[in-house]
């Protein structure tokens, strides 16, 4: 059993007319690193979420873990989720009214992860240690998608999907994080999406797959 | 605990908008104890204008109208009782005491009322409480006048004042003033928020003199004018008081009595037993009731449709927030709980502030509308029937807390994310 399985997905916006995503078959096995690229609007945010159960595909299954999405409901999907994958959206979604620890913690309240104790390091690793009590809304960009990330890893979940996660980091931060994403990865065996414009970093990963190729089979 | 935590902080971060919807509900509920206890008041009031006397007697007329003319200033009697029939039963065995009440005049609006000291020893209102001078003495010369708490503060006399008195009662008689006697001011009474403090009160004999020389009603030719100063208490007789009030010894014999009297051979009278009278005349002034209640109801209706919208257009707002908790893992149930519980304390917090504000009007505003209105707030500030339309109220709240919650749960997640804030 692969980690991801995915086969056969289709997916429209409902907005949509034709399909943003047609994808006959991805798998990713346990313990890898699949860098993940393409173009600006070729649909990796869109199948990422797919990955993580935000949007329904309209055709195909999604498999992680071996539990088909599909099969869950909404709030299944969500519960899922808040278990098993930590999301680091592109736009960080961070909640403005809460400060940089209560943001980290919140998947902590809601899934079944433990990991309070990880939070010290986590943020010193990413360089916000400093600022724990401070709103969100008074952060840099930069440091707002250091807290998205530190959200996304808390806990260790079995599976961690980066959309973008370095693109306002500096040289030095993306590397700290990196490093620390592989640290977490490889104590605990963690799989990792990890989607970017930045070929540079692509070495790193143990896979590189263009969304394009993927799609291209089907034609 | 992230549960109180996500609730304050996100209902403390749309601090203008909450705190207006508090205030909205806040305002209601304040709005509809205030009028409830008016309600209360004013029934109490009514019903309480007086106490302890068992029979109310007079010439046959209809009961309310008995009930109106003696206790309430309204109206006119048709017709009078002799002084004979009236000591008849003042020496009933039966009866403990009784007051003469002789209407007929008005002074600048305000009735007069002739009665003699029993009214002072023996009239009850408001369960015990009794009729007792601001200043001065009760009226004992023929000429003396005591003016109820409202008269004395609308016309701002004083003891000692000379007053002129006005034939007949209500405003469509042709009043012609008693111009010839004057009688002067002895006494205030303490406001009481009954009729008694729009009356005037004089003595029996002083009734008497002003129309020794008035014949079938009408005003004397000034060669039959009898001078005030020629008039001696001791040489007055009366002839006829128009009711009088009536305490029995035992309240067993009331019944009885008021059947003995109203079967009176020598005269046709009329007794009635005030209390059950007074909830006829209520209960015929239910209508003014039933608008009351229904401005309550109302009031609650606009409450409620006030926090809806407030509550679905901050949702509206928080479509974004509300997604990125479900993004993370807040189930269906929690989103639902979270949102009804910030309801549930907005409306708590409006129900406390709605409760403080109109104890505290009330508290505040109770001695002025004492003294403006003779209006007395009565019983409870709160009933047991107040906590009970509150608690409906919060449950209310709750539910309608529950509306944008569930439509909040039905939207899809990918939606949510993408509102741009
Ligand atoms: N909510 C939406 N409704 C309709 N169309 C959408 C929506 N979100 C994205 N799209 C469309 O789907 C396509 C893929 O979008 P997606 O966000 O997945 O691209 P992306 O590869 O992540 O791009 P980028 O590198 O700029 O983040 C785009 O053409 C976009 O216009
Ligand atoms: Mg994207």
């Amino acid at each position: 059993m692969s980690l991801i399985e995915v086969s056969h997905v289709e997916f429209t916006y409902p907005s949509g007319r034709a399909p943003v995503l047609r994808l006959p078959e991805f798998r990713v096995e346990k313990g890898e690193r699949i860098f993940l690229f393409g173009p600006s609007g070729t649909g990796k945010t869109t199948f990422l979420e797919i990955m993580a159960g935000v949007l329904r595909p309209q055709k195909g299954s999604v498999r992680i873990l071996g539990q088909d999405l599909g099969a869950l409901s909404p709030a299944g999907r969500d519960r899922f989720r808040a278990d098993h994958i930590g999301y680091i959206f592109q736009s960080f979604n961070l909640i403005p009214y809460l400060n940089v620890r209560e943001n980290i913690e919140l998947p902590l309240h809601f899934g079944s992860r433990p990991g309070k104790n990880q939070l010290d390091h986590l943020v010193k690793s990413l360089g916000i240690g400093d600022l724990l009590a401070r709103p969100v809304t008074e952060l840099s960009v930069g440091q707002q998608q250091r807290v998205a990330v530190a959200r996304a890893l808390i806990g260790s979940p079995e599976l961690i999907l980066a959309d973008e996660p370095t693109s306002a980091l500096d040289m030095d931060h993306r590397e700290r994080f990196l490093k620390l994403l592989f640290d977490l990865a490889g104590e605990s065996q963690t799989t990792v999406v990890f989607v970017s414009h930045d070929r540079s970093i692509q070495k790193l990963f143990t896979r590189a797959v263009s969304l394009a190729d993927l799609q291209a089979v089907t034609a | 605990m992230i549960f109180l935590r996500l609730a304050w902080k996100s209902l403390r971060n749309r601090l203008l908008a909450t705190s207006l919807t508090a205030l909205s509900i806040a305002l209601s509920v304040a709005l509809l104890l205030s009028v409830e206890r008016t309600r209360r008041a004013a029934e109490e009031g009514f019903m309480s204008a007086i106490s302890r006397t068992d029979l109310i007697v007079g010439g046959r007329t209809g009961p309310l109208q008995l009930i109106l003319y003696t206790v309430f200033n309204l109206g006119n009697a048709t017709h009078n009782i002799s002084w004979e029939s009236y000591q008849d039963w003042a020496k009933n065995p039966m009866v403990e005491w009784t007051i003469p009440y002789s209407l007929g005049d008005s002074y600048k609006g305000y009735r007069v009322v002739a009665t003699n000291g029993d009214f002072f020893t023996h009239y009850r209102f408001r369960g015990d409480r009794a009729v007792e001078f601001a200043e001065g003495v009760k009226p004992n010369g023929l000429w003396d006048v005591v003016l109820g708490a409202e008269v004395a503060r609308r016309l701002s006399h004083r003891v000692g004042d000379d007053i002129v008195l006005s034939h007949g009662a209500t405003k469509g008689e042709s009043f012609q003033d008693h111009r010839d006697k004057p009688f002067k001011i002895t006494g205030f009474l303490r406001p009481t928020g009954t009729p008694i403090d729009r009356s005037v009160y004089i003595t029996l004999p002083g009734m008497e003199a002003l129309h020794i020389d008035w014949q079938d009603g009408a005003a004397p030719t000034a060669a039959k004018r009898v001078a005030a100063d020629s008039l001696k208490v001791e040489n007055l007789k009366i002839h006829t008081i128009t009711a009088f009030f009536l305490r029995t010894k035992s309240r067993i014999e009331t019944l009885r009595l008021q059947r003995e009297i109203n079967t009176y051979k020598e005269e046709p009278l009329l007794a009635i037993i005030p209390g059950a009278t007074l909830q006829e005349l209520w209960h015929s002034l239910g209508y003014a009731e039933r608008v009351l209640r229904l401005i309550s109801a109302l009031v609650v209706v606009v409450g409620f449709a006030a926090m809806l919208i407030a509550l679905t257009t901050t949702l509206n707002e928080r479509r974004r927030e509300m997604a990125i908790l479900r993004s993370l893992g807040a189930g269906g149930g929690r989103m639902v709980g979270l949102l009804v519980f910030e309801s549930g304390l907005l409306t708590l917090a409006g129900i406390a502030g709605g409760t403080a504000l109109s104890l505290g009007a009330f508290a505040a505003l109770g001695p002025w509308l004492e003294n403006e209105f003779g209006f007395y707030l009565v019983g409870p500030a709160l009933t047991g029937i107040d906590l009970l339309v509150l608690t409906g109220i919060f449950l209310g709240g709750l539910l309608i807390g529950l509306v944008p919650a569930v439509r909040a749960q039905r939207q899809a997640l990918k939606d949510g994310l993408s509102v741009r804030t």
